[in-house]
């Protein structure tokens, strides 16, 4: 491997390149799907390959294969090159990657149990229980389970010198129950939307679901959606359950201080950003809001020991007290600042270009029990877990809907309601937050998309429930 | 590209080293190269050359799958040993009658040797031609130009051996100026009949005519949508219930409403993998020929696409819209088409009071899926129609709307299509006129 590594390196060099690094990797994702009784989908996927990024006449080049042997990796590298020459044509000032950055070492995902070691009969059995209990509570049309455990191993080597190797592990699981009548279709998911809530770790993230004890009420609270009243349209309290906050964090803040989104880079796909570094300072949120780019907290989905640039895992704030401080940075965007890189350059796999990505973007706990929190609030809604999310090229105006809901009257949760729906605009919002609670838990969010050649990345929300005042509720 | 009798032969390999009783293979290879740009400069470009071989196994009736990226024997028989002892530990699924039979499968015509040599220095000159014409205008180009060539073979233990080639040129561009963006995109078989420059010169002039947008109320406007919008709304009206899979379950909106009207008459949308409007491929992810499946004939509900899982359960033929095996989605629609009308421009305008010209929508997203009711944003060239002309532009704004309601409530069609292509699949679509579309804020640019 090693052999290869600097072989590739070499090969760009004497083709000219001015900085070359390489991504090997070795990936293996397991998957296993149930739907009303039946397995649906039972997949082994296996692939390696290896990318080459090369700095070129002061431009960028990269380019990937599958076939990790010498012949190939010489091809790959010096494609890389002659890429980036081309990218020289159209260029108006060379790339600067800052400071050198030369990073040794090795890290593996931490865990109890190896996710791999369990016996996929085993697995199944999980799925079929939760599955039947799901049917058994009560007449839904369909349920559907999912688990995915996954083993990437990868090795990072540049021409500053920086050589790391890195073991990833990642399990998650959830299961849907959806319900159908009169035109109607509700869904109810646990632990998170769309069926799947993931960490890196092992199996006992998937015991930690409960995912058998769960089902009876997801079937339940789909069933009883069917009938229940619609959300209301109003501006009201509303407080927002974690697995939303995750998804509230991810949207209007995660995406929008990633810089090279600032920067105009990713415009002409997923857009740009309203904290342009002259808002560095400005009112982001109210005094209780707090959130953290985390690369090295446990069980997240961005945790790791260095991103795809070999920069190490760190833990940078983005909102303190309300005040907006910091973006998630890359070496090339970082130097146009001059300051580090933070170290989110991630790429999907060993085929794509690391760009940057959320981490673990966290929501800080408060100090409000969530009982307390309800019992405190005269008047309101409860919303949770995430359904629709949709918010404009720059961040600002979002609306997003949630499964369930339940009105809050005198400080007890009332009626369920159907079709919640809420909407505002960024600093608005977070302005509107008057408490945060202190149940904070990691949560898992898989299919975060950006690129162009579109990339898919997990990324992690530490999050605890939190309310806030005068948002519109029920849009449609 | 390997070709088809390399493919050929890896197939086999991989069928006969199996030891299920029946075996689909599948395998792509994509050499996809994209130039990307931001702030009139290439800011990324990538090239990556993948393979992969997808296994299914079936013992009785339980599947397994495998994939492996790795063309050598041993990678090979492993796979699909891995697919076989995956499909025996699955339970019985009585619903699933097997892998289809072989059928004769249709010649299309959707490779190009242009395409598939575009060298990265050609990419880089077109984007400097873009980067040039933005400057030259005091304005700044984003977007991505790329070119890729695929091949895609499914053979299977009972006979089934496809095989197709396919190239694909697409180019996406977003012209900023000083507080106004406009888009443009062009999508096509051959790199070479690319009109890069009249893409260019659209971004540029719809970026040039959108600076000092207006505030406007949101409400309930008559709307004139270029194709570029269309093509997202028919393709969430296709991923929101156009599939058996969805119907069979209850969670579409044709479910229970074949023969009833759900649009107007001037509506019909259907989709063909044939069609060399669009970018052909005549087969599905099984080898099953892709037939042509309407499903909105003049605004009546006519039909769903099927796979072989989903129309074994109503004793039906597969129309040809697997996606491949172990995705856990159902039959899906590909290559979708809207019919054309017969208005230009100033039809399309014509008799609107007080309306809005959309380029196209962001971020769009299902609120509600039986409704069809979809949210988002629209983007870069978002105008106020005044007494039939286009006049000011205009913040843009968020819509919440269903898509059936929308199609009901069509007054006038374009005749020119555009073909669009995302990573899924493709549209080739008109502008529409629409009464009545519903936008529920606006945002601050």
């Amino acid at each position: 491997m090693r052999e290869l590594v600097e072989r590739a390196l070499n090969v760009a060099q004497v083709r000219g390149a001015t900085y070359a690094d390489i991504r090997l990797e070795e990936r293996r994702i397991e998957s296993l799907s149930v739907k009303s009784g039946a397995v649906e989908t039972l997949v082994t996927e296996e692939e390696q390959g290896f990318g080459v990024r090369v700095i070129a006449d002061g431009a960028w080049g990269f380019a990937s294969g599958s076939v990790v042997a010498g012949e190939e990796v010489d091809r790959i590298a010096a494609m890389a090159v002659s890429i980036a020459r081309a990218s020289a044509i159209a260029k108006r000032e060379d790339v600067r990657l800052g400071q050198p950055i030369v990073s040794r070492g090795s890290y593996r995902t931490p865990f109890q149990i190896d996710p791999f070691s369990i016996s996929l009969e085993d697995k199944i059995d999980l799925l079929m229980a939760a599955d039947a209990a799901m049917r058994k509570a009560a007449p839904i049309a369909v349920a559907e389970g999912s688990l995915e455990w996954s083993r990437v191993r990868k090795t990072f080597a540049s021409t500053e010198g920086s050589f790391v190797e890195q073991e990833l592990v990642e399990t998650g699981g959830g299961i849907v129950a959806i319900a159908v009548g009169d035109g109607d279709v509700e869904q109810r998911s646990w632990p998170n939307s769309f069926g799947r809530h993931q960490g890196t770790g092992g199996w006992e993230i998937v015991t930690a679901m409960d995912l058998v004890g769960n089902a009876p009420r997801m079937a339940e609270e789909a069933v009883a959606l069917l009938t229940a009243p619609r959300c209301p349209s109003e501006a009201t309290t509303v407080i927002i359950d974690p697995t939303q906050m995750a998804l509230q964090v991810h949207e209007s803040c995660g995406h929008a201080v990633e810089l090279d989104r600032v920067l105009g880079m990713e415009a002409a796909y997923a857009g740009t950003s309203f904290l342009t570094p002259d808002k560095r300072g400005m009112r982001y949120g109210s005094e209780h809001v707090n959130i953290v780019a985390d690369s090295t907290v446990p069980l997240g989905l961005g945790t790791y020991g260095w991103d795809d640039e070999g920069v190490p895992a760190s833990h940078t704030p983005l909102v303190t007290r309300g005040e907006f401080v910091g973006y998630l940075s890359s070496r090339e965007t970082a130097a146009r600042f001059d300051f580090p890189s933070n170290g989110t350059a991630r790429a999907e796999s060993w085929r794509h270009l690391p760009i940057i990505r959320m981490t673990n973007i966290n929501l800080m706990p408060g100090d409000w029990k969530l009982e307390d929190l309800i019992a405190a609030t005269d008047r309101g809604i409860y919303l949770e877990t995430n359904r629709s999310w949709s918010i404009d090229d720059r961040r600002l105006n979002f609306q997003f809907g949630t499964e369930i809901a339940w009105e809050i009257v005198n400080g007890k949760r009332g009626r369920m309601l159907k079709h919640p729906t809420y909407a505002g605009i960024t600093p608005e919002f977070w302005g509107s937050c008057d408490a945060v609670c202190r149940e904070w838990a990691m949560w898992g969010t898989t299919n975060c998309g950006k690129g162009q050649p579109s990339q898919t990345m997990h990324v992690g929300h530490g999050t605890a429930a939190a309310r806030f005042r005068n948002v519109r509720v029920g849009i449609a | 590209m390997l070709g088809a009798e390399r493919l050929h032969a890896i197939a086999n390999t991989v069928i006969e080293a199996s030891p299920a009783d029946q075996t689909e293979v599948m395998l792509s290879t994509n050499e996809s190269a994209l130039t990307r740009f931001a702030n009139s400069t290439i800011h990324q470009n990538v090239f990556e050359a993948t393979v992969d071989v997808r296994v299914r196994a079936v013992v009785g009736n339980r599947v397994g799958v495998a994939t492996t990226n790795q063309l050598g024997e041993r990678s090979l028989v492993e796979a699909a040993q891995r697919a076989f002892q995956s499909a025996k530990l699955a339970p019985e699924n009585p619903e699933f009658k097997g892998l289809p039979d072989a059928q004769p499968i249709p010649k299309v015509n959707a490779h190009s040797a242009n395409t598939a040599a575009y060298t990265p220095e050609q990419r880089a000159r077109d984007v400097k031609g873009i980067c040039d014409r933005s400057l030259g205008n005091g304005v700044n180009a984003f977007g991505a130009w790329s070119t890729s060539a695929y091949e895609l073979a499914v053979a299977n233990s009972r006979g089934i051996w496809a095989y197709t080639p396919r190239t694909v040129a697409s180019l996406k561009i977003v012209v900023m100026a000083s507080n106004g963006t406009g888009y443009a995109e062009r999508t096509g078989v051959d790199a070479s009949r690319i009109d890069v420059d009249g893409a260019g010169e659209e971004a540029v002039t719809k970026a040039l005519k959108a600076r000092d947008p207006i505030a406007i109320e949101p409400g309930a406007y008559t709307v004139v949508l270029e194709p570029y919008a269309v093509g997202t709304m028919i393709d969430y009206l296709a991923y929101m219930g156009l599939d058996a899979m969805s119907v069979q379950e209850g969670r579409s909106f044709m479910a229970g409403h074949f023969g009833e009207r759900l649009a107007g008459e001037n509506i019909t949308i259907w989709d063909d993998g044939l069609d060399p409007n669009g970018i052909p491929t005549p087969f599905d992810f099984e080898g099953v020929p892709k037939q042509k499946v309407v499903f909105l004939d003049r605004g009546i509900a006519k039909g769903v696409v099927y796979d072989s899982f989903t129309a074994g359960r109503e004793g039906k033929q597969s129309t040809g819209h697997a996606l491949p095996a172990g995705s856990g989605y159902g039959p899906m629609p590909l290559n979708l088409f809207l019919a054309p009308g017969d208005a230009d421009e100033k039809g399309l305008l014509a008799g609107i009071g007080r309306g809005l010209w959309i380029t196209r929508f962001h971020y769009v997203n299902v609120v509600h899926p039986t409704e069809t009711i979809l949210t988002g944003m629209t983007r870069d060239g978002t105008f106020l129609i005044e007494n039939g002309h286009i006049t000011r532009p205009v913040h843009n704004l968020r819509f919440t709307q269903s898509v059936l309601e929308a199609l009901s409530s069509v007054e006038a069609i374009g005749r020119e299509r555009r073909m669009l292509q995302d990573e899924v699949g493709g549209t080739c679509v008109p502008a529409l006129r629409i009464a009545g579309f519903n936008f529920t804020s606006v945002t601050q640019f």
